[in-house]
């Protein structure tokens, strides 16, 4: 019988973040203008949409399901939010109000997919995976034919370009902070950006996510359910609504994404976030989430993503071809599964 | 008492034909998408164009009976359409290399292939031992696998397809088995008549593409892998009770590194399938969803995510489905995102009846 | 008369608990010993060392006459000591000749070239085991999923059977069943007695036990507490033992 040191086991239990301070060494040793304030708030900007799929994709992962769509319903998003804005902004409202209706009503347009998702697993009963499958190729075709070609976002006003592009604080030596809005300077003052405003945006929903998934009862059935689904129907939640519920939580983190990228840059695309599926759904197993249910954290989740967001990013400065980033994700999902196994194996030993 | 029994035997009947309709209704479903798209797609109804359809959809059904023998067992293997592109880039690269460097086709091509089917059955093993012996689920297992073979690939391709192979290969890929001049009465195997004018040549009648005598040669061979063997036997057994079959005393982790073999390998299979019909090798784009129509066709004909229960000709009939609603549609002069709102559909129909008729096998 | 299967002196250690402490018995061939015990008690650990699933701390194992190491559950299998489990490990997917030949199919050569399975020798075998313990399954072909849970408790069993168990442990045969049905599996154990065949059940249905064990073997944490004849007792007696009111 092997004794582990105390020490390797809680460097262990805590790998992501060892592996996560690893990088950043790696990273800044090796890539230029990493640890710098612009190359962190480049590594956010891009981390939002992976951060808002994932954060949604835990819901659904810890209820013991899977969300499939969430990339296609993002991309579904931009769309709907271009046309909206574009088309209230025709209408002759003021931007600001074009803008505000636009992402309201996209906002309720989005719970849609996810109604179907969580009707289909809740009530039918047809495995998640299949459920969000389908879901996932008719909200592409829907969103294709609503683009119907280029120019998806014409006449989308400029100021949706600069809230999503913004940041939360500008600093100009002598002129002192200000929020939100670029201050006015003579030409060659040097302003410094703090905190894009979308970030901003995004961690309050996804503290939000975590505060109900964690805190609420609504979050702790979510656990039951993923734990054990006849347990859970037995003492008395009602998991057909309940699945339905989470999975449209899913399908809003990933509509707030799309209207979150139609903001930054003021252009609908379809498939804009195809790519950030499977990355979201690694972030969330190397958050230490099961794909069985029941376990799992909005928070560790994001540490994944951070993981992720840090790759990319820290790949790209260094200026290897993200063909790499590839390999290395596969390598760490493995390896996040591996140990997860492994450690408590050595902890609890068995015959 | 007499008419009660003969109640019972009508109910039992009626039953009876109902579910036989609706274990079958993919293959019903089919017919009926036959005889609509006649009606309203250009020239659908056409054996030019019934080849054509199994012709483009050797790739597919390959892929779906790899998927096949996964689901059956109760796993998944997602790694399938990146492989095929790894397969695809690596034997058009080996290819290309070999005959730049003065070989002959004749030992190129073969080199190529071994190459990359090889390689393809090293990720399978990959993904198989991951999870017979480590037990990492095989949704992640395969996702790992994909993300290191893509990577490769891209290293290999750097992102752009392969092309400059000799012509013959995509005079094999393409080829049919005879070829026939209706008017002047001349036939020939494998290539076109040698005395056939410029004219002539679009009066051809093409019989029986190469690739289809590939499917229907993997099909036989596969089906009596799953039906008549042991290792079929234990397959689905497997996947019925991974406990029943242990305790039976099958080696039900060295099961499962064949099988993850086995569709690592048919995906190799499918990537030199492409090369011999597109004439290059390219990597597979991260949203192809190649895995996902495999995975659907597999499950529209039958198997259960669960395990325990699939067949080849029904997988088979699955993706025919699949390729004929998207070839006739297109022929119908419907866009293409219809197709997807159509696919998605459709699953949800075949999974909604296996819910409602949960016994059929 | 010496056993059939004799333990002695087996212990069983996790970590720091002992499940099994010092455990002595025997079985002799077509006998049923029942092994009683509340949950905790060991029962479970003490078939699993057996059965070959768990290897002894201490202690060793005679199966007819000769002292054996079980090695693995196929070592068990291959000496003709059988279990069929609470949950039975059977393909619900695969129908009666299936699961009776899992793991061990009979091949035959098709047009002298392939080795094929042969499923009408396999089906007639089946058919034939079942008749001789008197089983009666409507329906070789379909999948076992459609039989009621006594049916496929026979399954199980005529598997064993079919691939000559010279001993049987039962965990639980009766907990999931009906009456008629759990009479059913109660004459089919006196029938495999009658064969020669020596039984161990573990159960906590005590009427079940009374009704066909010759010998009853109490446990309690770990150690075994008291051996009777089932005749020379009664069901208080033995519950007070489980319970640990007396020792001895």
């Amino acid at each position: 019988m092997k004794r582990q040191s105390a020490f390797v086991t809680y460097m262990g239990q805590r790998w992501a973040i060892v592996f996560l301070v690893l990088e950043f060494i790696f990273f800044s040793i090796l890539g230029r203008g990493f640890l710098t304030l612009n190359g962190v708030q480049i590594v956010l900007f891009y981390g939002t949409t992976l951060a808002l799929l994932a954060a949604g994709e835990t819901f659904v992962i810890v209820s013991g399901g899977i969300d499939l769509s969430v990339g296609f319903v993002m991309g579904f998003a931009t769309i709907v939010s271009a046309k909206l804005v574009a088309a209230f902004s025709r209408m002759g409202l003021s931007p600001g109000l074009s803008i505000a209706l636009g992402v309201a009503i996209t906002l309720a347009i989005g719970v849609g997919p996810g109604f179907v998702n969580g009707f289909l697993v809740g009530h039918l009963k047809v495995p998640p995976f299949l459920a969000t499958f389908s879901v996932q190729g008719i909200t592409y075709g829907i969103a294709l034919l609503l683009a119907g070609g280029a120019g998806a976002a014409k006449d989308v006003p400029i100021l949706a370009n600069l809230i999503g592009n913004g940041y939360l604080l500008y600093w100009v030596r002598g002129q002192g902070l200000s929020f939100f809005i670029r201050p006015e300077v003579a030409r060659g003052t040097r302003v410094v950006e703090m905190i894009p405003t979308m970030v901003v945006v995004t961690v309050l929903f996804i503290a939000v996510g975590a505060y109900l998934l964690k805190r609420t009862r609504f979050g702790r059935y979510t656990y039951a359910i993923g734990g054990n689904i006849d347990a859970a129907i037995r003492s008395g939640i009602n998991t057909k609504r309940h699945l339905t519920l989470v999975y449209i939580i899913s399908s809003l983190f990933a509509t707030l994404a799309g209207i979150i990228y139609m903001l930054e840059y003021v252009t609908g695309k379809a498939d804009a976030g195809a790519s950030f599926l499977l990355d979201s759904i690694v972030a969330v197993v190397i958050g230490g989430a099961s794909l069985y249910g029941g376990i799992g954290t909005v928070w560790k989740t994001m540490l994944g993503c951070l993981i992720l967001s840090v790759l990319e990013m820290g790949l790209r400065m260094m200026g290897v071809p993200t063909f790499d980033k590839f390999i290395a994700v596969g390598l760490i999902l493995i390896f996040a599964v591996l140990i997860d196994q492994f450690f408590p194996e050595l902890i609890h030993k068995e015959d | 008492m007499q008419r009660v029994r003969a109640d019972a035997r009508e109910d039992a009947s009626r039953y009876r034909a109902v579910s036989l309709l609706a274990r079958n209704w993919a293959l019903l479903f089919l017919l009926l998408m036959v005889v609509v798209f006649s009606f309203s797609g250009k020239n659908f109804f056409a054996l030019d164009n019934f080849q054509n359809i199994l012709r483009l959809a050797t790739t597919t059904l390959l892929l779906a009976y790899a998927e096949t023998f996964v689901i059956i067992t109760g796993g998944i293997d997602l790694s399938v359409g990146f492989l095929m592109g790894f397969s695809s880039v690596l034997s058009a690269q080996v290819i290309r290399k070999l005959c730049l460097a003065g070989w002959s086709p004749g030992a190129c091509i073969p080199l190529g292939v071994a190459a990359a089917v090889l390689a393809c059955l090293g990720c399978g093993m990959a993904s198989g031992e991951l999870v017979s012996r480590y037990r990492v689920p095989p949704f992640i297992a395969t996702l790992g696998v994909l993300g290191v073979a893509t990577g490769i690939t891209l290293h290999i391709s750097g992102g752009f397809p392969i092309g400059d192979l000799p012509a013959v290969i995509t005079d094999i890929g393409n080829g049919y088995l005879y070829y026939l001049h209706p008017a002047s009465g001349k036939g020939s195997f494998f290539r076109p008549p040698a005395a056939v004018t410029e004219a002539q040549i679009r009066e051809l009648v093409r019989v029986f593409p190469n690739a289809t005598v590939l499917i229907v040669a993997v099909l036989a061979a596969l089906w009596y892998l799953l039906k008549h063997t042991r290792f079929g036997r234990h397959t689905y057994a497997v996947g019925g009770s991974t406990d029943a079959a242990l305790r039976a005393g099958i080696n039900v982790r060295r099961h499962l590194l064949l099988i993850y073999m086995l569709s690592a390998l048919l995906a190799g299979v499918a990537g030199v399938v492409f090369v011999f019909q597109s004439g290059i090798g390219n990597h597979t784009s991260w949203g192809a969803n190649y895995e996902l129509f495999a995975i659907a066709a597999v499950i529209i004909g039958g198997a259960s995510l669960m395990g325990g229960k699939g067949r080849i000709t029904a997988s088979t009939v699955g993706v025919l489905l699949l390729t004929v609603l998207e070839n006739g549609l297109y022929l119908s002069g419907v866009e293409p995102y219809y197709r997807f709102i159509a696919v998605g559909l459709i699953l949800i129909l075949a999974v909604v009846i296996d819910q409602l008729f949960p016994d059929l096998f | 008369m010496a056993y059939l299967l004799e333990v002695k002196n087996i212990t069983k250690r996790f970590g720091g608990l002992i499940a099994v402490n010092n455990v002595s018995m025997g079985v002799n061939a077509g006998e049923v010993v029942g092994v009683l015990g509340d949950n905790g008690a060991g029962k479970s650990t003490l078939i699993k060392v057996i059965s070959g699933v768990y290897h002894p701390d201490e202690g060793r194992i005679f199966f007819q006459g000769r002292e054996v190491t079980v090695g693995s559950p196929m070592d068990a299998l291959a000496m003709g000591i059988e279990t069929i489990y609470q949950d039975l490990a059977l393909a619900e997917n695969l129908n009666v000749p299936a699961n009776i030949f899992l793991g061990r199919e009979k091949l035959k050569v098709a047009l002298g070239l392939f080795p094929v399975l042969d499923n009408s020798h396999m089906f007639k075998e089946s058919k034939k085991v079942l008749e001789k313990l008197d089983i009666l399954i409507p329906s070789l072909r379909n999948p076992i999923r459609a039989l009621s849970g006594g049916q496929r408790q026979a399954v199980a069993i005529s598997r064993s059977i079919y691939w000559d168990a010279k001993f049987l442990i039962m965990d639980e045969p009766t907990a999931a069943l009906g009456v008629a049905e759990q009479k059913k599996v109660l004459d089919l154990v006196n029938r495999l007695k009658a064969h020669g065949i020596g039984i161990i059940i573990i159960s906590h249905q005590l009427h079940d036990v009374f009704s066909v064990a010759d010998r009853l073997v109490i446990m309690r944490r770990g150690e075994k507490v008291a051996e009777r004849i089932t005749k020379e007792t009664n069901g208080d007696e033995v519950v007070s033992l489980i319970v640990g009111a007396e020792t001895i």
